[in-house]
């Protein structure tokens, strides 16, 4: 899986809270999702983020379960978010939604090119060539196949 | 020689596993997404083996039309798949959970990140999201990574104000609120033999907040007829020697009462340093706080006074709410001047029944403080029961009395 996209930088230890906030989870409508995304960081960001690639610092997406945290990131437009670690439940939601993630530990500049091939695992940054881990079998699997619902249609 | 994690799991860390879920359950809000991930995978049963339940107690009684909308759809999807369902009222997952249902030994998914909190009986217990349970559902297995484990060795008893609340905040405050991303904890040592099960819970309950996959104490004496007064017979997991990706001790008499500031979970300080700070609100329960031991020390604390500030209280479970009722702890807390909702998460996810407005400042027993979770603009501050009461009488930060 390759693509490229647009750096926004974020800080570490982004909770999900953060990133969906409680107040809308009382519904299942994704565009209320994306569009409130990031909202108590940084109201005006879920605009910024069509074709974006989101760069973290580490432990993205601690907190809640909420599976409403990655889906509202895709929804916005993201394209994979990259980050030092990612905490564990928002690591498989992420790859359940089909959300690319990147474990990696990368100097961060907002508007900065980054193009990726995740079976390669390399990551492009301004001409730049760096190495990272790859996802386990079975999450470049279920990424592959657009997310977990499609993986079990086709693997039932 | 193994982990207690290695055991259950039956393979040794960083290996990638398939297993059989015991039990697996999720609640309002995560299940009604679980629902559609399932209709969407174009499932039509449950998995055979797999003992699985909805929970009612996120948003519940729903707050508004669309909550409740939803939920009647999940309410209808669990009656006619035959799934255990306990309805509004009936408290939070891992208190029921708890209460009798997870044995020693088991794996046990939960759909909501608190779900570690059952490792205090020996269970492999992890949180998932809203996919992976649909997932459960479809198969009655689920894919897991054998975490490396840190051990948090103990000795010791509790001295002075301070309480198990009081030991977790201060072992989130040493790890870090990623301390333990993609390991687990494991409670050890003699210090863990004098620990009732309802302070073993609050010890698992808080390991998510390090990053932790899962919170271990192995099952013991104390596991055990705790088990058998609810009706099962279990065995005791004698602990193997075995070595640990890092190692922390604490001695349980040094602990001292702490509270965690906003907005993380460990930024931690002795409560002696945050007294007098003015508050707006006081809530006590969650799936942390809410038993009916913490309702019992509350109303120790409070009987035959009044709080000076408003005090919402939640039983984490309608079992809890009836012992209160009969031994009286519930006169002497709704006396004192606290109000009590129906036993569920409250307040604690922001979500309806006790919400901060804008600058507003709570004292809460739960497990989170992020920035603005109870309330766009609210500020929480994390605490033990002891030390909740002891603020609520005097409507600010105010260190707890010795019992």
């Amino acid at each position: 899986m390759k693509a490229e996209g647009r750096v926004v930088c974020l800080p570490a230890d982004i909770d999900t809270d953060v990133v969906i906030a409680g107040r809308y989870l009382r519904t299942k409508d994704r565009t209320i999702w994306a569009s409130h995304v990031f909202e108590d960081l940084d109201p005006g960001l879920s605009h910024r983020l069509k074709g974006a690639i989101i760069v973290a610092g580490k432990n993205f997406g601690c907190g809640s379960s909420r599976e409403q945290a990655a889906i509202a990131i895709k929804e916005a437009g993201v394209v994979a978010v990259i980050a030092p670690t990612f905490a564990r439940i928002f690591f498989r939601n992420a790859i359940n939604v089909g959300l690319p993630l990147i474990e990696a530990d990368l100097d961060c500049t907002d508007g900065n090119l980054i193009k990726f091939n995740l079976s390669q695992g390399t990551v492009e940054v301004s001409g730049k060539r760096h190495k990272v881990r790859t996802l386990s079998p079975r999450m470049q699997e279920i990424l592959g196949a657009g997310g977990l619902v499609e993986y079990w249609r086709k693997h039932r | 020689m193994s982990t207690l994690s290695e055991r259950i799991l039956n393979a040794p860390s960083g290996e990638y596993v398939d297993r059989k879920v015991d039990r697996a359950f999720a609640c309002d809000g995560t299940g009604m997404l679980a629902l559609e991930a399932w209709k969407n995978m174009g499932a039509s049963h449950l998995a055979g083996e797999t003992e699985f339940s909805i929970f009612f107690d996120h948003i519940a009684p729903a707050n508004n039309t669309t909550a409740a909308t939803l939920q009647h759809e999940l309410r209808e999807f669990a009656k006619s798949s035959f799934m255990n369902l306990s309805d509004v009222g009936g408290g939070i997952c891992h208190q029921l959970m708890g209460e009798g249902v997870v044995l020693p030994g088991e794996i046990v998914i939960g759909a909501d990140s608190h779900s570690v909190t059952l490792g205090a009986f020996g269970t492999f217990a992890t949180g998932v999201g809203a996919t992976d349970m649909a997932a459960i559902w479809l198969t009655g297995e689920t894919w897991l990574r054998v975490p490396e484990s840190i051990g948090i060795h103990l000795e010791g008893r509790f001295s002075g104000a301070a309480e198990a609340k009081d030991l977790a905040l201060a072992y989130v405050g040493e790890l870090g609120t990623d301390g333990a991303t993609y390991q687990a904890l494991e409670f050890i040592g003699d210090g863990v033999k004098d620990l009732s099960i309802d302070e073993r819970m609050v010890l698992s309950n808080l390991s998510i907040e390090t990053g932790a996959k899962a919170g271990l104490f192995y099952a013991d004496d104390i596991t055990v007829r705790y088990l058998r007064e609810r009706g099962h017979t279990v065995k005791p997991q004698l602990p193997e020697s075995c070595s640990y990706s890092r190692d922390i001790e604490f001695d349980l008499s040094d602990i001292v009462p702490l509270v965690a500031v906003p907005h993380r979970v460990d930024t931690v300080k002795p409560v002696d340093e945050l007294a007098g700070l003015p508050l707006d609100q006081v809530f006590i329960g969650t799936c942390t706080n809410g038993r009916y031991s913490d309702l019992a020390r509350l109303a120790r604390i409070v009987k035959g006074k009044k709080v000076a500030v408003r005090t919402i209280v939640v039983p984490a479970s309608a079992a809890v709410l009836m012992q209160a009722i009969r031994t009286g702890v519930l006169s002497d807390i709704v006396e004192a001047g606290c109000t009590v909702g129906t036993p569920g998460c409250g307040p604690c996810l922001g979500a309806h029944m006790g919400v901060l407005g804008e600058e507003e400042v709570c004292l809460s027993t739960a497990n989170r403080n992020f920035k603005n979770r109870m309330g766009v603009g609210g500020e929480i501050y994390l605490s033990s029961v002891a030390t909740a009461a002891a603020s609520a009488l005097e409507g600010e930060i105010t260190p707890p009395e010795v019992a």
